[in-house]
């Protein structure tokens, strides 16, 4: 449970934008590649609209503004981690600008996959220093509600390989090249971008789902948590149950040497 | 707070600031010239000319799809990718990187548009110190009449227009270059710039702004910068010796 209404930038926020009078809910759904976040996206948007509630899901890089940019730029091979990094801020100020923000004041329930999270803990897998980082996304709006779908980097594997046919070159953090392989470099880059997540989640208060079970007990775990939210039984200050697993443990499958320094 | 980082490089980096119409792309391009005719390596960058981003913001710009956020936001973009392509690398090389503005345009624009302050010193403090920043000062009334006499019209986000500072464009124009103005003043020591009289003559211009760069970066005896193999075959001033 990150805030009750209302709604409140993290930093000094988005200048000339008017936060005063938002009724809906931001809700995040952050986690890896590969950990299911779309699945429970969709799962939720439809149970939330057979509630009743409006809902406006959103995501990364589908900004009117730089989505296709982004999408296009990765598929060059001249982008580099901090271009990369700034290209996301710009995608998240611009949908917080002109879709989120707008949908709240609507009263809608805006469901996203993946927020300033992500974008924070690739830049740190990347080498980007934490600190400037977070000042970076200061401008974000402070969600209602963050859930961290977590597991280990091997409970991945079976999902990229058997859902996706295999690795893809940004999942596996191949512009920075962890490994001699694409497997090799997704182990290790998804290993560094868990360590940033599970360390912002405590600043952040990450409400963490135990995300190895199957994906109907973690969908009935975030329906039971996103109806006492819109049932206003959360109260203030009232801090989540602990994680299921411990937060900080680093678990790289399979015998993938040393991490290499970015 | 830091801003900027204390990398330290080979090349040398030489940029120039100042509202638009103040003549300072005229003067970078001259002195880029007689770098290079005195045979040193010298690499050229323009605010808002990254190939990732520059047609993003084309875009952004005609469809007024920016806010003071995202507007400062994409021209970050653009400039992390120059960063990282174009200016750290020749800067390690040896190069000397000339830059047509630099993240102090950031930094008056974007503040007189409203952005904290703060956040956009950190938004930048990726890139590294210029060791020469030439600030070239020039009155409204100057500067509107040399753009004005180079093209029909001021240009919607050039005149702040987003602002909604006025209804009129040369009056927008006037409010929000002040305001970046008083940011570019307010620069002059916190960062060292050297001020330009952008009102006398190019010529008088370019010989103080050539005196500066001799003496500052002791141009006669900095080994660290490349040289142009071919240097043997041009005299002086520049001029291949086999042509006179």
């Amino acid at each position: 449970m990150a805030t009750e209404s209302p709604l409140t930038f993290y930093e000094e926020g988005l200048p000339g934008v008017d936060i005063s009078a938002l009724c809906g809910k931001l809700i995040v759904v952050e986690g890896p590649d590969g950990v299911g976040r779309s699945t429970q996206t969709t799962l939720l948007r439809a149970w939330l609209e057979h509630q009743g509630h409006a809902v406006m899901d959103t995501g990364m890089a589908r900004s009117a503004l730089v989505g296709k940019t982004i999408k296009q730029a990765k598929l060059g091979n001249t982008l580099g981690p901090l271009t990369l990094n700034l290209f996301y801020a710009t995608d998240i100020a611009d949908r917080l600008e002109n879709e989120i923000i707008p949908a709240l004041r609507a009263g809608f329930v805006v469901l996203t996959d993946r927020y300033i999270y992500s974008s924070i803990a690739r830049a740190i897998a990347r080498g980007s220093d934490p600190a400037w980082t977070r000042a970076l996304f200061g401008f974000a709006l402070r969600p209602h509600a963050i859930y961290y779908l977590r597991c280990e980097v091997a409970d991945l594997l079976p999902r990229v390989v058997y859902a996706r046919g295999g690795f893809d070159y940004w999942e596996s953090g191949m512009d920075v090249r962890l490994g001699k392989d694409l497997y090799e470099s997704f182990v290790r880059y998804q290993a560094k971008v868990m360590r940033a997540l599970d360390s912002m989640a405590p600043r952040y208060e990450f409400e963490i789902i135990d995300a190895s079970r199957p994906p109907e007990k973690i969908f009935a775990d975030l329906k039971s948590r996103i109806d006492k939210l819109l049932k206003g039984k959360n109260k203030k200050g009232k801090r989540q149950a602990a994680p299921r697993k411990p937060v900080a443990k680093e678990v790289v499958p399979v015998a993938a040497p040393e991490a290499v320094e970015v | 707070m830091r801003v900027f980082s204390n990398r330290k490089f080979p090349g040398k980096l030489i940029i120039v600031e100042g509202i638009d119409g103040s003549g300072k792309s005229t003067q970078l391009s001259l002195l880029s010239q007689w770098l290079r005719s005195r045979g040193f390596g010298v690499v050229f960058s323009e605010w808002n000319s990254s190939p990732l981003v520059r047609n993003t913001t084309k875009r952004g710009k005609k469809k007024s799809m920016f806010t003071p956020t995202t507007f400062s936001l994409i021209h970050a973009t653009d400039f992390a990718d120059r960063t990282e392509r174009y200016i750290l690398p020749p800067l390690r090389a040896g190069s000397i990187v000339c830059a047509d503005r630099y993240a102090f345009t950031a930094f008056a624009r974007d503040v007189a548009r409203g952005v904290p302050r703060r956040w956009v010193r950190n938004l930048y403090n990726f890139t590294v110190r210029p060791n020469l920043a030439f600030y070239f000062r020039v009155s409204l009334d100057v500067a509107l009449g040399r753009i004005l006499g180079g093209r029909d019209a001021l240009k919607y986000y050039e005149a702040g227009m987003d602002l909604h500072l006025s209804r009129d464009v040369e009056e927008s124009f006037r409010l929000f270059q002040g305001r970046i103005i008083d940011e570019y003043e307010a620069m002059i020591d916190e960062f060292g710039f050297k001020v330009v009289d952008a009102t006398l003559s190019i010529e008088e211009q370019q010989t103080q702004i050539r005196k500066i760069v001799e003496e500052e970066l002791d141009l006669s005896h900095a080994d660290s910068l490349l040289k142009s193999p071919w240097r043997g075959f041009t005299d002086g001033n520049g001029i291949a010796l086999n042509l006179l």
